[in-house]
């Protein structure tokens, strides 16, 4: 039997005041991107700040950020999960919801950068699979699949608990004991359960390691300096785990601040996070070492162009900014304990965050103004790139609108994996006795 | 039963269209240059060789898959004279006049060029290479550019999502967007909705240069060789290994072994269509072309360049 104060602590509760203004701003943001993506079908890409030379912009880096932080749920919910890092259990399903909720938008934001939306379909009905667009189709459509059976599978025994309880209208119980799917805990249910986690978890990190190989392949299966490298997978990957650790310490705070979730998601959760955080951080810079350190070292001809505006040029304070900010002050700061309290990491995860948004953007936007044959014959706006306001109404919109669905689901499923964690303080409990 | 003459003419329309393409094509070929009025053999779908006025054929030939393979026993290659060009940019104002494209969006672009420091500066025309292993098609997911037998390389605009990916593929930075409707009037000769006529132009999709199949199948010169008052362009075919500016003729492999013809980039092995002369013994100063000269345009969408 589950302790119905484990219960009555975590079963998922309708928004007070504060959820509902955080709703209704998310739905006015994600309402102006929606208007300005509606602009932007009827009167081409031509509102964006996009051009002949600056062709991908703020919503392919978006994109990239998207499948960046959708990473975290195999990096939780699998890798921490099958390494025995039983400590990891509160932060499985937050960090499942923040995977799901962000490869659903990387799917709708690469839609935001066709020309032709109309012709979606053609990728299905045309798809050639020596494309690696049509691999990002297939891996990223795999790994949502995945995610959400990774969501819902640990969910089954939760939804179960939870059909019994009042306090809810009748619709959503009736959901609850509809996806519940006569979930009754009996061994061989459990067995199939634990199985079917295990065969999940398995399965996802390849897939996870899929999504973002393949899509740092759209760029360094070409020819041009700052993309035409090999170390690009190995490089978004470790990029990812980066920013998806960040993203779920961002949640864990808010959440655990906003429905008192002391008890279960503790301070040694957060230094935990802060220490994983620390060593993510340095293979990811050991990574740009290699990105940066290579090509500046030779100096070709036009990586050379590229290297300097990056090091030195027009993009520097921002490139020192991503890098110091971003990936060297955490890991100076995060070797002290009292920087992985809660609060401080909370501010650290925040900026490693926005840093990591704009590290995409370093990735995909400066490279294409540096082409092979000089920028000539164009105007002269078209030799950069700055996005327009609509543009950044519908890029922001996509990033509310990610936040919504991960403000709905929180408010649908209870945060914190109740079977589990209370299979979980059990056998500790056993295992002390 | 005995079918009237007309039933059989329908019939054979249809099936024409419909089945008998192939053999249409197999046996009319021939007759090709013949007038209307004449008969022609056909292979009907019972296998019966029969003859009808030409007239009464239905054309089936300009169907999607002659297009997507290109012309039989041909392959196209352009040389470029450097040495001849002064920047007088009317190759480009015929491009945008013919294929309605609007400047900035100018599919063939005259840039100014200098190796390195201390070479001399020159002028180079600038446009789809035709590569051989075109790095656009490779990464096009829906096969909306493709390579074609002759060597061309096309963009069918009804196809294209707008994904851009060939234009991050491409090294030679020879395609451009439409990034608004394009608002550009077709030229008359350009009714034929086609890939080989790259037109209507649409909004959201890629353009670029098309080796004008249109009109070299009817055996004329791409509009940028016919503009062009200095005779840069040599077009051409590599079986037949001649290649022409409208004026002289030159035997291809010839030409480019006495001028040391190069191709851009061929460390990316791509194999481009395109061969340059190198700019030496210029019939014009480099300084000449400087007049017409701006290293950017004014920013709008609707400068035109116009002959």
């Amino acid at each position: 039997m589950i302790d119905s104060n484990l219960v009555n602590d975590l079963k998922p509760r309708p928004f007070g005041l504060w959820g509902r203004i955080w709703t209704v701003v998310l739905v006015i943001m994600t309402l102006i991107g929606i208007w300005a993506y509606y602009r932007q079908i009827q009167d081409g890409l031509v509102i964006t700040g996009m051009r002949d030379y600056a062709f991908w912009g703020i919503y392919i880096s978006n994109f990239v950020f998207f499948v960046a932080i959708s990473l975290v749920g195999s990096l939780v919910t699998a890798i921490l999960r099958l390494s025995g890092a039983e400590w990891s259990i509160p932060l499985t399903r937050i960090s499942e919801i923040i995977a799901v909720a962000a490869i659903i938008m990387a799917g709708l934001t690469i839609i935001v950068d066709m020309g032709r939306p109309d012709r979606l379909m053609n990728l299905f009905i045309h798809g050639r699979l020596q494309s690696p667009i049509i691999w990002d189709v297939i891996v990223i459509t795999t790994y949502l699949f995945i995610s959400l059976m990774l969501l819902y599978f640990p969910l089954i025994p939760d939804f179960a608990i939870l059909k019994n309880e009042k306090g809810n209208p009748g619709w959503i119980q009736k959901g609850y004991k509809r996806l519940a799917i006569n979930w009754n805990g009996s061994k061989l249910q459990e067995k199939l359960h634990q199985r079917g986690i295990f065969i999940l978890s398995v399965l996802i990190i390849p897939v996870a390691f899929g999504i973002h190989t393949v899509t740092s392949w759209l760029f360094a299966t070409t020819f041009r300096p700052g993309w035409d490298s090999t170390n690009f997978g190995a490089y978004f990957v470790s990029g990812a785990f980066v920013v998806g650790a960040g993203g779920v310490i961002a949640a864990m705070y808010l959440l655990r601040r906003h429905y008192q979730l002391e008890k279960y998601i503790t301070d040694e959760h957060f230094n935990k996070m802060g220490k994983l955080l620390v060593m993510l951080c340095l293979v990811y810079l050991y990574f740009n070492l290699n990105e940066y350190l290579i090509p500046a070292f030779k100096l070709k001809k036009e990586e050379e162009i590229h290297i300097y505006s990056m090091l030195f040029g027009h993009y520097a304070p921002l490139f020192w900014s991503v890098i110091g900010f971003g990936l060297v002050m955490p890991v100076i700061l995060l070797l002290f304990r009292k920087w992985r309290r809660p609060f401080p990491l909370f501010v650290i995860s925040v900026i490693v965050v926005i840093t990591s948004w704009w590290k995409r953007y370093l990735i995909v936007t400066p490279t294409l103004l540096h082409p092979s044959m000089p920028i000539q014959g164009v105007p002269e706006s078209w030799a950069g790139y700055s996005p327009t306001w609509m543009e950044w109404a519908i890029t922001l919109g996509t990033l509310t609108m990610a936040l919504l669905i991960i403000t709905i689901l929180v408010r649908f499923l209870p945060i914190i994996p109740i079977q589990e964690f209370s299979d979980h303080m059990k056998k500790t409990s056993s295992h002390e006795s | 039963m005995k079918r009237t003459d007309n039933d059989r003419r329908d019939f054979l329309k249809t099936s024409a269209a419909v089945a008998g393409s192939v053999a249409v094509l197999g046996l009319s070929e021939s007759c090709t240059r013949q007038k209307d009025s004449e008969m022609v053999q056909i292979l009907d779908q019972d296998g019966n060789i029969i003859e009808v006025r030409r007239d009464q054929v239905e054309e089936t030939i300009k169907d999607d898959i002659r297009v997507r393979e290109g012309m039989k026993n041909r392959k196209f290659v352009m040389v470029i004279d450097l040495a001849r060009c002064a920047n007088a940019r009317k190759c480009v104002s015929a491009c945008n006049k013919m294929h309605s494209a609007s400047t900035p969006n100018d599919w063939l672009k005259v840039l100014k060029m200098s190796d390195s420091e201390k070479t001399a500066p020159y002028w180079q025309p600038m446009l789809c290479q035709h590569c051989d292993k075109p790095p656009c098609v490779k990464v096009c997911p829906v096969d909306a550019t493709f390579k074609r037998r002759d060597g061309i390389v096309l963009v069918d605009n009804d196809r294209c999502i707008g994904c851009r990916f060939c234009m991050a593929a491409c090294p030679y930075s020879a395609r451009v967007f439409n990034w608004e409707e394009p608002s550009a009037v077709a030229d008359v000769e350009h009714a034929l909705e086609s890939p080989e006529t790259s037109w209507p132009p649409q909004k959201g999709t890629v353009g670029k240069c098309d080796f004008c199949p249109d009109v070299v199948e009817k055996g004329e010169l791409p509009h940028c060789v016919t503009a062009c008052p200095n005779s840069v362009f040599f077009f051409g075919d590599l079986y037949e290994d001649t290649v022409t500016n409208g004026s002289e003729t030159f035997r291809f492999s010839k030409l480019i072994k006495d001028r040391a013809a190069y191709r851009e980039m061929e460390s990316y092995g791509t194999h481009p269509s395109v061969y340059y002369l190198p700019p030496s013994n210029r019939l014009y100063d480099f300084e000449e072309g400087l007049e017409n000269y701006s290293e950017f345009k004014q920013d709008s969408l609707e400068n035109t360049e116009q002959p």
